[in-house]
């Protein structure tokens, strides 16, 4: 393979401490290796531009059955976007909801190279992989859903947490999944029945169990599992007036419990899209920022990780496994909605949503997004995200990183709002005058994700050893003044490395890569009660065979990448 | 010795039942039986043994007569008429795997072709609603385990899906449903006095294509606002009596087929009946499901989707992905002459399109991919045979309700074929040669 030398950029790499130093990064046989490594590199000359890891996204809805109905279901979100294919680059389409070309060239092209799916529901993962076997570029990996789990909600309320363990493992290794995923627990089970929980200690119908059981016994299982990244949680009460009190309640669930894993996670917990989660008032009309309650929380416990869910104020498509949630969602907009219960294991809705700049309340979670991240005093352990699509398409990543890293930036946006001054009033935002820097942004989108996610021997650093994915912007951190440059150079990297190779020159597409798909194996102790309850529960219940569950490897999946784990002893 | 096969999926229809056994010979040449299949299942099965398969690509000549040509040939000749069109059609997609519709769609890409699939003759009707409306559904093991209220619209799964009403709708015990049918209500809505009709506890035998009034009704009576007397021939008490049960259903589901996919108002039917649906959710829990019929035609819009954004009626014929059913759907555009090259594969519009459309196709240079040889094939230029998909040949699909499922090989293919798969990928290597693309 080829060896480049990338000269002379500012780099920024919160893992070596690098802030803002010129220094030369050598990549060679698709890892960073030290510059003497190198014979015959071919030379980037990077002077002047900013030069991090690839971006590392912990948390998107870009490929699986939900995602694939929002496309389906919008032809209007093709409107104006559509890109005709050229070179290595197939048609393009889609603005909140992107094609999985698209999904792919645009990440590329922010200088993102590893991109988690955020919630793949079992029965439907052998389709999240096939979008994701065609989204080019991106190294990926898919979190199955276990909060709504009729095993686990079994096993859970008869304590039995050897079989929690075992069936963990079975359903990571049947779905080539990667982390535990857990969507409004209990809640989306209840909305079997069109009920919902909206607390963490509403019992579950028939299952006789709460949330605050299964959360809590998930991260007993996972850190037992010793799985590389936390469990992953979006807790009940979701976007509704008042729910910072059940947020902080879910946070409180994990206090004092340490991580156990061989792969520099410090979290137990990683909570997202916390802006949806930080809301105080009891109603729209007097619903008002809690951003400091919670991260008051946050920067004080730091066995947790989270992330911001930024609204950007465009129009979107929302899209979650909370069912519930979906149907009030359609009640309040009245646009139109889709919904699938899925047999013993989840749910999942979509509504579009228009996040306007002149609706008092979409103003105010604008604000509250960039409140939790201005707030933070461990950028490590807060990152950035829009949950795409839910609160804005991530290629506005670029447009969050200029509010973060620029206060006029941010206030000319705030007079933009129609209700700017109710807005001020329920928020924070104005007040606070910190200014992220390359540094704490290096940290929230690539360092931080990796090591959250238990990935920091691959990605997130410049580290000699670690995969060859570097981004270079076009942006000078001495002179660079107008805060548009930043949205400008961070839409648009210069270069992008994926695996030690070009994909990205001059912001255009020139490779589609050689992605990974990431999938953890953690093995058990053979438990024959779990065996016999998987057979009994697929002859009775599920409506395909257990023999026709299982994705096929070599089918579904681009470059299969096992991660290991050995939960025997 | 024979041995048996487990766990086989039915390539038929959209049910994709993935509990079928069966025997096979000890070389793997031979299907012997098929067990748990249905009647229409166990043929597809058993006729890719028939003694006079098609195995060799055919040829017409301009008189009509057929010779055999080689696999090379046909190959040169897709890709080359695929190549000279300005404005193929690829059509079909709905009785093959997602790795065939995959490699399909990167040809039409390349060659600015118009794809389209079965649903543009069927529940194409139900993709424009679900555009309009949205679509609460589930899967159909959410049936089995909790429905209790059930309503077969303009469909007769009796016939047309055998194994629906056993396997997951009526007569099924699941989780929340231990009794079974004893528990299940059962509303039938059709002019005709079908043999799933006859099953229900009530049959409303609706006037011919009166479906968007008593949808509508329906939603009027559920709100509990006054009916006129009688709407689309059915008493109002009816109605009453229908809205009330499905009111105090504890899961409704709404399946619904043809008979309102394609009768007059269309797309709008659905609007309806979907809106139905979503105004029972104001009082219990229900869902949507439409009937689909080719074991991947939901397979081939899923595709389409992550690849392209819509779909079916995908016209990339101006370098970007294009969708307006009406304009850009397979009869619009044979009606018109707007394409001037047709390439068919899993399916047979030769049986099921408009006289006027198939007119259009025997007159353009075409292609038919099919195992057998079909209507389509009779108006085609070529025939290109392949092995059956699901039968011979593993690959994904689509059931009904979105759920993906791997289907099996269950024997080896005669000697020397090819599967649609890799018929496509030839194609596609001749049409970058000829493209002169990397």
């Amino acid at each position: 393979m080829a060896e480049y030398l990338i000269k002379n950029g500012f780099v920024f790499d919160p893992v070596l401490g690098i802030n803002g130093d010129k220094a030369d990064i050598a990549v060679k046989d698709g890892k960073i290796v030290e510059s003497t490594a190198l014979s015959n590199p071919q030379v980037i000359d990077a002077a002047g531009k900013t030069v991090m890891a690839a971006g590392v996204d912990i948390h998107a809805h870009v490929a699986g059955p939900k995602v694939n109905v929002g496309r389906n279901f919008r032809p209007e979100d093709k409107l104006f976007n559509c890109e005709a294919g050229k070179g290595v680059r197939r048609m393009a389409g889609g603005f909140s909801v992107p094609t999985v070309f698209r999904t792919g060239y645009l990440y590329a092209r922010m200088g993102y190279g590893t991109v988690m799916e955020a919630a793949m529901p079992p029965l439907y993962a052998r389709h999240t992989h096939e979008e994701m076997r065609d989204t080019p570029i991106l190294d990926q990996g898919a979190y199955p859903v276990f909060g709504n789990n009729w095993f686990v909600l079994e096993y859970l309320k008869n304590n039995e947490m050897e079989n929690v363990e075992a069936y963990i493992s079975w359903l990571l290794r049947t779905t080539r999944g990667y982390a535990i995923k857990i969507v409004n627990p209990g809640g989306t089970e209840a909305w079997g029945w069109g009920l919902n929980c909206n607390s963490i200690h509403d019992p579950v119908p028939y299952f006789d169990i709460t949330p605050a059981q299964i959360m809590k016994g998930l991260m007993d299982a996972n850190e037992a599992l010793r799985l590389p990244h936390s469990i992953h949680i979006h807790t009940n009460n979701l976007g509704n007036p008042g729910n910072f009190e059940t947020t902080l309640e879910t946070f409180k669930l994990f206090e004092g419990a340490k991580p156990n894993n061989d792969f520099g996670r410090k979290q137990v917990m990683h909570h997202t899209h916390v802006q949806f989660h930080s809301y105080g008032g009891d109603s729209w009309a007097n619903v008002e920022s809690k951003a400091d309650e919670i991260m008051n929380y946050v920067n004080s416990h730091d066995n947790m990780t989270m992330d911001l869910g930024c609204v950007t104020l465009d129009e979107t498509t929302t899209m979650t496994a909370d069912g519930p949630f979906e149907h009030h969602l359609t009640e309040l907009n009245h646009l139109k909605w889709a919904n699938t219960d899925v047999e013993l294991e989840t749910a999942a809705g979509v509504v579009p949503y228009v996040y306007s700049p002149n609706i008092k309340v979409c103003g105010i979670q604008w604000a509250i997004g960039l409140e939790l991240a201005l707030m933070a005093k461990d950028p490590m352990r807060v990152f950035i995200t829009t949950d795409h699509p839910n609160a804005g398409p991530f290629f506005r990543y670029p447009r969050v990183m200029k509010w973060l890293m620029s206060q006029k930036a941010r206030e000319a946006q705030m007079d933009s709002l129609k209700w700017a001054e109710k807005v001020r009033g329920a928020t924070f935002l104005s007040g606070l005058d910190r200014e992220l820097t390359l540094y704490e942004i290096a940290a929230m989108t690539r360092a931080g994700t990796a090591q959250a996610l238990g990935l920091a021997d691959m990605y997130g650093s410049l580290k000699p050893g670690l995969q060859g994915d570097v981004a270079v912007y076009d942006y000078n951190p001495e002179t660079a003044e107008d805060p548009e440059l930043i949205e400008k150079a961070f839409s648009n990297a210069a270069y992008l490395l994926k695996g030690g190779e070009v994909v990205v020159k001059d912001g255009e597409i020139v490779s589609n890569g050689n992605k990974k798909t990431l999938w953890v194996d953690a093995k058990v102790n053979d438990n024959p009660q779990v065996r016999r309850d998987i057979t009994e529960k697929f002859l009775r219940y599920y409506t395909v065979t257990e023999a026709n569950y299982e994705v096929n490897e070599k089918v579904f999946m681009k470059n299969p990448y096992r991660i290991e784990v050995d939960a025997t002893q | 010795m024979t041995k048996i096969v487990t766990d086989v999926v039915c390539p038929f229809c959209g049910t994709l039942c993935d509990d079928l056994e069966v025997k096979v010979s000890d070389d793997g040449t031979q299907i012997l039986e098929v067990y748990n299949a249905c009647v229409i299942g166990t043929e597809k099965f058993l006729h890719s043994q028939a003694k006079d398969r098609l195995k060799v690509p055919q040829m017409q000549d301009e008189e009509g007569n057929w010779k055999d040509v080689s696999i090379d040939d046909a190959v040169d000749y897709t890709a080359q008429m695929l190549c000279n069109a300005k404005k193929p059609l690829m059509y079909g997609w709905s009785s093959t795997n997602c790795e065939a519709q995959s490699t399909g769609n990167e040809i039409a890409e390349i060659v600015g072709a118009v794809v389209d699939n079965t649903a543009t003759v069927c529940h194409g009707t139900t993709l424009i609603a679900v555009q309009d409306v949205g679509v609460p559904s589930c899967t159909l093991g959410e049936v089995k385990n909790r429905a209790d209220r059930i309503v077969f619209w303009g469909c007769n799964p009796a016939h047309a899906h055998p194994r629906h009403m056993s396997r997951y709708s009526i007569f099924p015990r699941g989780f929340f449903t231990g009794k079974g049918h004893k528990a299940r209500k059962m509303v039938v809505v059709d002019p005709r006095s079908t043999d799933t009709a006859k099953m229900a506890d009530v049959h409303m035998q609706i006037e011919q294509g009166r479906d968007y009034e008593l949808l509508s009704a329906l939603r009027v009576a559920v709100r509990g606002a006054p009916l006129p007397e009688t709407v689309a021939g059915i008493p109002r008490e009816t109605i009453q009596d229908v809205a009330e049960t499905l009111k105090s259903g504890r899961f409704v589901v709404i399946f619904f087929g043809m008979g309102v996919t394609q009768t007059l108002s269309k797309n709008h039917n659905i609007d309806m009946a979907i809106s139905l649906t979503r105004d029972l959710n104001e009082y219990t829990k229900a869902a949507i499901m439409p009937m689909r019929g080719h074991y991947n035609v939901t397979g081939s819009g899923q595709v389409l989707g992550w690849q392209f954004g819509f779909p079916f009626c995908v016209d990339l014929s101006r370098g970007f992905a294009r969708y307006n059913p009406g304009d850009s759907s397979s009869n619009d555009l044979l009606r018109r002459g707007e394409v001037d090259a047709v390439f068919v594969l899993g399916s047979d519009p030769g049986a099921h399109f408009p006289i006027s459309s198939v007119k259009k196709i025997a007159q353009l240079p075409s292609v038919c991919v099919d195992p057998h040889h079909t209507p389509t094939s009779a108006v085609c230029k070529l025939h290109m045979p392949v092995a059956f998909v699901g039968v011979e040949e593993a690959g994904c699909a689509y059931r009904m309700d979105n759920v993906p499922i791997e289907t099996r090989k269950v024997v080896e293919a005669p000697e020397g074929m090819v599967s649609d798969e890799e018929f496509l990928k030839m194609v596609l290597t001749r049409v970058k040669e000829i493209k002169g693309v990397a």
